[in-house]
């Protein structure tokens, strides 16, 4: 088939160039992970539980991240809540 | 003072033993006193691709334990004079490899060689961990295929964070990159990652990329590290590796296809 492909100028992604993406994506956020400070996972699943005593949400719907600057960190909490009527399972 | 060099990867069966035995051999036919050490407790490998698995009397454990003595445990390789290797043990107790322990024979080893070379288990556990704790460099060997480079970039991170240097706040463990396995032809093809590639991901330098290459087994075969087999290509990537170690600059070579011409073909039989 590769032969044919030649000929209709078809351009399918080689194995390689799909591993080297993956490969990208998947390093570059277990690097992200890697630096965070390791009370951030307990921290996040605490701030999950003190917002479904007042609203339910999933576990994705919050994140949690630490940005480190030069000389300050700046902890980023972003909360999706559900549409009004709207509860998740 | 010794220079320590672990060889480590996180991912099993990419060559560390293969890469540790060229390497100290290449550093020891250069003239500098060498001891590779296996850090591999309960997987002892390494005394067989050096040739000495009938020479074994005591081990590294053995050592730590107060058992025997490092000169008692130390095997001296019958090929090059300035080469030694200290095998692991095969007890079972993977906890046999204290800190302590470490530290006391990895610091009785710097006295007296040149390079410490230490043979990592694969995984990211205890004995992974003693293998890296007292590096001055790291060769992270990487196999062109997702897993090992993932597993590579772990390995990475963890020099960066657990290793003695990183621990005292000193000048980080040099990082070199050897890319082992590499078939040109089918990084030629898009069927594989390129050095480029693996470069780019990891982003460390590069030491040298060995291409898969039959001579690797057949030496291992006959316990002969791959280096000694002077006149084929993993043999002399091998050689420049373990010059760009030491400083030299040397051309990557090996990185396209050997096409062979018609008339090799026809006389050699393909």
């Amino acid at each position: 088939m590769r032969f044919l492909d030649y000929f209709k100028g078809k351009k399918t992604a080689s194995s390689a160039t799909v591993a080297k993406e993956r490969l990208q994506i998947i390093v570059a956020h277990e690097r992200g992970q890697r630096d965070q400070p390791d009370y951030l996972p307990k921290m996040q699943q605490e701030i999950l539980e003190v917002i479904r005593k007042y609203v339910q949400i999933s576990d994705d719907m919050v994140q949690v991240d630490v940005d480190r600057n030069d000389n300050c960190s700046v902890l980023e909490l972003n909360v999706t809540l559900p549409e009004r009527g709207d509860t998740p399972s | 003072m010794a220079r320590i060099i672990v060889v480590t990867s996180g991912k099993g069966g990419v060559g560390k033993t293969t890469t540790s035995a060229s390497i100290s051999t290449g550093l020891a036919k250069r003239g500098y006193k060498t001891v590779v050490v296996d850090f591999d407790v309960g997987l002892r490998n390494l005394d067989l691709i050096m040739n000495c698995e009938r020479r074994v009397v005591y081990d590294f454990v053995n050592v730590i334990q107060g058992d025997a003595t490092l000169n008692q445990a130390l095997i001296r390789d019958k090929r090059v004079n300035t080469l030694y290797i200290l095998p692991t043990s095969q007890t079972r107790e993977k906890e046999a490899l204290t800190p302590e322990g470490v530290e006391k024979v990895i610091k009785e080893l710097s006295e007296t060689f040149d390079y410490v070379i230490c043979d990592s288990p694969a995984g990211i556990e205890h004995g992974a961990l003693m293998a890296l704790y007292h590096a001055d460099e790291a060769i992270i060997t990487t196999n062109p295929e997702v897993s090992s480079v993932r597993d590579s970039d772990r390995i990475l991170g963890i020099l960066q964070s657990k290793s003695w240097r990183a621990e005292s706040g000193l000048e980080p463990v040099k990082e070199h990159l050897l890319l082992t396995r590499y078939n040109p032809d089918r990084v030629e093809r898009g069927e594989m990652l390129s050095v480029a590639d693996v470069e780019e991901i990891l982003a460390i330098p590069l030491l040298g990329v060995i291409p898969e290459s039959q001579v690797v087994l057949n030496a291992s075969n006959q316990g002969l590290p791959v280096i000694l087999e002077e006149d084929s290509d993993a043999g002399q990537a091998y050689d420049d590796a373990v010059a760009r170690l030491l400083g030299e600059e040397r051309e990557q070579r090996f990185l396209t296809s050997q096409k062979k011409g018609f008339f090799s073909r026809i006389f050699k039989g393909g």
